[in-house]
């Protein structure tokens, strides 16, 4: 009976163990498909859609993945290959310098105006 | 009279509305990337359609000036419209027309190239659909126009071709073989 009970709980160990070591490998498949657009549908990402161009993308990235990728080299491949817009969180680079640059020089000179109106009072 | 300039305000303001909305469906929102990269992806490999063995696509885009990559399936129907542009591609002789036969099953690919010709050198299957991806794909069908020499793809079409991809690519190819 003992030994029943042992064996019992090693094989759910190990299942267990096997499970998790799988769901980490899932969680960043999941991390990396949320950050890139699904270029066929509209307002959706990579991870919620179901159309065949991000099942097939999915696929890909878990194949990346155990090829010893890593997230950032993920992304450049697929923006070599779609284009910036692939990706929802924009890189600072030419292109994108204003759409970094512009809320923070508005956030400054809002602050300003709210300064200059308090201290006048 | 108050009551009927709101009503007619309301109508306008209705009709003003209606047609932005009608105006928006008519704007295209197919997406393309405006800078990626031209390199055909050579050390793709992938297995052939008839015997299964592994190949790259590097070998195939090799023996001749100009290659054209088609992605395309059994299941699909614009497929079937623009197949006999490619029966007709490939009589130009300075073409290698390579299919990629995405997301299918073998037996229905073959049907359909039985029933409707085969315009393909080499046909490369795609069982996953991560191929296509790696060559930059956003659906089916898709048609590249690849430069063998410098392995740059000139041209990507985005659906099915039709007599005017089809004038372009001939008038491409006569161009840059000159």
């Amino acid at each position: 009976m003992k030994k029943i009970k042992f064996i019992l709980y090693i094989f759910s160990f190990t299942l267990i163990f096997l499970n998790s070591l799988k769901a980490e490998n899932f969680d960043q498949v999941d991390k990396i498909s949320k950050n890139l657009r699904c270029l066929i549908c509209q307002g959706q990402s990579v991870y919620d859609s179901q159309s065949d161009f991000a099942l097939s993308m999915k696929i890909l990235i878990q194949k990346k993945i155990n090829q010893g990728k890593s997230e950032n080299e993920i992304y450049d491949f697929l923006k070599n290959k779609y284009g910036d817009w692939i990706v929802y969180d924009p890189e600072l680079n030419k292109n994108t310098f204003l759409l970094w640059v512009i809320p923070l020089i508005l956030f400054v000179f809002g602050g300003i105006l709210i300064i200059r109106k308090v201290s006048i009072k | 009279m108050i009551k009927n300039i709101k009503f007619i305000i309301i109508i306008l303001f209705s009709l003003f509305i209606f047609f932005i909305f009608l105006k928006g469906l008519e704007k295209p929102n197919n997406y393309l990337p405006e800078k990626t990269s031209s390199k055909i992806e050579t050390n793709l490999s992938a297995k052939k359609l008839y015997d299964q063995k592994e190949v790259l696509l590097g070998e195939l885009i090799n023996n001749n000036n100009f290659s054209i990559i088609n992605i395309w399936a059994s299941w699909c129907l614009p497929c079937r419209d623009e197949h006999v542009y490619l029966l007709n591609l490939k009589k130009t002789n300075s073409i290698n027309v390579i299919g990629i036969n995405y997301k299918d099953k073998k037996s229905n690919a073959v049907e359909f190239l039985k029933d409707f010709g085969n315009p393909y050198s080499e046909v490369l299957t795609d069982p996953d659909g991560t191929k296509s991806i790696e060559l930059g794909a956003f659906g089916i069908p898709e048609t590249y126009l690849v430069n063998n020499k410098n392995k740059e793809i000139i041209k990507k079409y985005i659906g099915p071709l039709n007599d005017v991809k089809f004038k372009e690519i001939l008038k491409i190819i006569k161009n840059e073989k000159n």
